[in-house]
């Protein structure tokens, strides 16, 4: 199953490292891992999207929380949430392509943030879905480049993890 | 008036004096070389300089293991910190509270491949609990002291602070924090009321119950709490190699060891028992072999452990309980005797009668009439001699599992050996610690011959310091637990197990300034061992025992294989 594990740990040097390492050590999955610190300085949030089954994700957090660093574990998939990614996608667009690839962009609300004489540098975001979604409607001849964060999840409503 | 500003080398001094330790093992080299000099300076502790870093740190685990305290090693950058690797290893394996001090170069020269540099912080981090940098001089006290505190508390485990040169040369105002608290560390202690209840009726109402003890017990302190469990209910308790000594070995309650080596009723009543109470261990392994063959008896588990992360980690448990093992076990019989309940005198009859056909299978008997030395025998007598009251260090292998199945422990914190990582090598420098720790204690170092040369270097600290360590070599030649597998599983292709021109055992000790005595013959051991610690009591005397060369350590599960698939003498 897959699953969104998100903590807040310290803003310290080699933090991400341990969390890194802990992942390979142990033979747990990372589909994707965002980080950046929170309106907190000293604080970092970390998005981590793992698949396992519910023995290895019970230990996955387990293991999270004993990281020293670590402030707080939460499986966001334990309850609702929201969860988002953000992709940069170079397309190629000479002639009728243009005007093509602005109404795709357009359908999934993307939006084109830079126009060369053959380009266009779309942004979409969304759930991971969507993205591939996005990414399966184009012709893939006409895809130059993708660039994505991986998903950063929230809870919804009074789900808050802070400390 | 302005306080006087100390350096880095002092505050690490100031802060050693100040956690109140007593003794430190080291090596010293370019990166530590301002803190030694105020070592020098210093009369607050000891410093043992030992032959090679891995030492230090075998060392000071022992030191902790034996006295419960913070076990203190320093080692220089580079080499000193990689040969320290092994040593650290070693202690987290084993849950054992350490603080290891590591030199480092230069702050303006890390990441330029200076001279002796190594990314100590990198290559510990999977072997610590947790590892610091200290950039900078004002944050040194500070971070020796969550040192400490990480080190003690919780499951423990060995703690690294790399302090680069010059920040052992800036200055700073000093001042070492009493106490500190961290909001990302807060180790649960307290268990859970009401598990802690249901843990208590489930024991009373198992009809085969089993108490299953691991390193947790010695380690938490639990032993007198888990013994007056035992004993209130009258239960059977078995014990890790890691626990040994947390429930007195020569009681009739105890059923010896489990695991790969452990007794036939030990592993039997773990295989068939329907109510199992494990404290401080890990079902790791050696103990249960393959986990699918475990779960095919039904039973229930209550799991009581200080790390959330041990619970159902190999085995699903019906009652996990996460805290202090003392004071878990100490709630549970404050349970226990509160009630009416009593444990079913009929069903445990009818499991105890049990119990002791598989006791009376005497797998630990072997062969008393030999002509040749029999290991088990030399334990034996070193248990008899000693009275079971030496501290036994050990190092891996045939005459480790020798010394937990032979030497009768009744007491925590007596038996020392590196039972997760298996370190070769451990066993003399471990001996030096406890033997640090105390110098009027009888200390055994039962080890072989393959690992005794991993760390042999250390006869020459012993000299220096004149421990009157016990060398217990048990010499068959091979490097028999090696030997041993490929005689049951390699069709007996011994391949570069046995040891060709060993050296005069008794010449080598005499080199370094001790005793050495070689006993050939079976009536010999005896009268060997009562001149080691009565004649020779101030004075290490390594004792080469030849040895069977073909005896194997019995009973022995495969590895793989189930609790009840033992291979017997």
């Amino acid at each position: 199953m897959r699953h969104i594990i998100s903590l807040l740990m310290e803003n310290e040097s080699g933090a991400l490292s341990r969390v890194a390492g802990l992942f390979s050590a142990r033979g747990y999955n990372i589909e994707s891992l965002t980080v950046a610190p929170t309106e907190d300085a000293t604080l970092s949030r970390m998005t981590i999207v793992t698949r396992g089954s519910d023995d290895v994700i019970e230990q996955i957090t387990k293991q999270l929380n004993k990281l020293i660093d670590i402030v707080k574990v939460q499986d966001l998939t334990d309850g609702s949430h929201i969860e988002r990614e953000l992709m940069l996608v170079k397309v190629r667009a000479v002639g009728d392509q243009r005007e093509e690839m602005k109404r795709m962009a357009d359908i999934f609300r993307g939006r084109i943030l830079d126009v060369s004489d053959k380009t266009y540098t779309i942004e979409v975001t969304g759930p991971g879905s969507k993205l591939d979604a996005f990414l399966d409607a184009l012709d893939p001849a006409v895809i130059l480049e993708t660039v994505r964060t991986g998903a950063s999840g929230i809870g919804r409503g009074d789900r808050i993890m802070k400390i | 008036m302005a306080d006087k500003e100390l350096t880095g080398a002092e505050i690490v001094v100031s802060c050693l004096r100040d956690e109140g330790v007593k003794h430190i093992f080291g090596y010293p080299g370019g990166a530590v070389l301002n803190i030694y000099d105020e070592i020098y300076k210093q009369n607050d502790f000891k410093h043992i300089l030992v032959r090679h870093e891995q030492a230090a740190v075998h060392a000071a685990d022992a030191y902790a293991r034996a006295t419960g305290e913070v076990g203190v090693a320093i080692v220089t950058s580079g080499p000193g910190a990689t040969n320290a690797v092994t040593g650290i290893a070693t202690a987290y394996m084993d849950s054992i509270p350490m603080v290891v001090i590591t030199g480092q170069v230069p702050t303006a020269a890390i990441g330029q491949d200076a001279f002796q540099e190594v990314d100590t912080v990198g290559i510990t981090r999977p072997c610590v609990k947790h590892n610091f940098l200290v950039k900078d001089v004002r944050e040194l006290a500070l971070t020796i002291k969550k040192a400490f505190y990480i080190a003690a508390t919780g499951r423990p485990g060995p703690v690294v602070v790399d302090i680069p040169k010059d920040v052992t040369q800036h200055a700073c105002h000093y001042d070492y924090p009493a106490s500190v608290s961290m909001r990302s560390y807060n180790p649960t202690n307290k268990g859970h009321a009401g598990q802690i209840k249901k843990a208590a009726q489930m024991l009373l109402e198992a009809k085969r119950p089993m108490i299953y003890t691991g390193g947790g017990v010695v380690l938490g302190n639990a032993a007198s709490q888990v013994t007056e469990l035992v004993r209130l209910l009258g239960y059977p308790a078995t014990s890790t190699l890691m626990g040994l000594g947390g429930y007195p070995a020569p009681d009739p309650l105890f059923l010896g060891m489990l695991g790969m080596h452990g007794t036939i009723e030990a592993n039997m009543a773990m295989q068939h028992c329907d109510v199992l109470l494990a404290v401080g261990a890990r079902f790791d392994d050696r103990v249960i072999g393959n986990p699918k063959h475990f779960a095919k008896e039904a039973r229930r588990i209550i799991h009581i452990d200080v790390d959330p992360s041990s619970i159902s980690k190999r085995v699903r448990v019906d009652v996990p309980i996460v805290g202090d093992v003392a004071q878990v076990v100490e709630e549970i019989i404050k349970q226990v005797k509160s009630g009416k309940e009593r444990p079913d005198a009929s069903a445990l009859k009818a499991w105890w009668a049990q119990i002791e056909l598989w006791r009376a299978q005497d797998c630990l008997k072997y062969d008393r009439a030999a002509p040749v030395i029999k290991p088990q025998f030399v334990i034996e007598k070193l248990y008899e001699v000693t009275g079971g009251d030496a501290y036994v260090t050990s190092d891996v292998g045939q005459h480790q599992m020798w010394a937990a199945q032979y030497y009768q422990f009744a007491k925590p914190r007596r038996w020392i050996n590196s039972g997760g990582l298996g370190t070769m090598g451990f066993g003399l420098p471990a001996a030096m610690g406890v033997q640090m720790a105390y110098p009027d204690a009888m200390v055994a170092c039962v080890t072989g011959e393959g690992s005794i040369q991993m760390n042999i270097q250390e006869l020459s600290t012993c000299k220096e310091w004149n421990l009157p360590l016990k060398i217990i070599l048990l010499n068959n030649g091979y490097l028999g637990m090696v030997r041993q597998w490929q005689e049951f599983f390699y069709e007996e292709r011994y391949a570069e197990s046995y040891m060709n021109s060993l050296p005069d055992f008794v010449k080598l000790a005499e080199a370094y300034g001790h005793v050495g005595i070689t006993i050939e013959k079976p009536e010999d051991v005896e009268p060997a061992l009562r001149d080691a610690f009565g004649k020779h009591k101030d004075k290490l005397v390594f004792l080469n025992f030849l040895t069977d060369p073909r005896e194997n350590v019995f009973p022995m599960i495969p590895a793989g294989k189930g609790l009840s698939e033992m291979i017997l003498v």
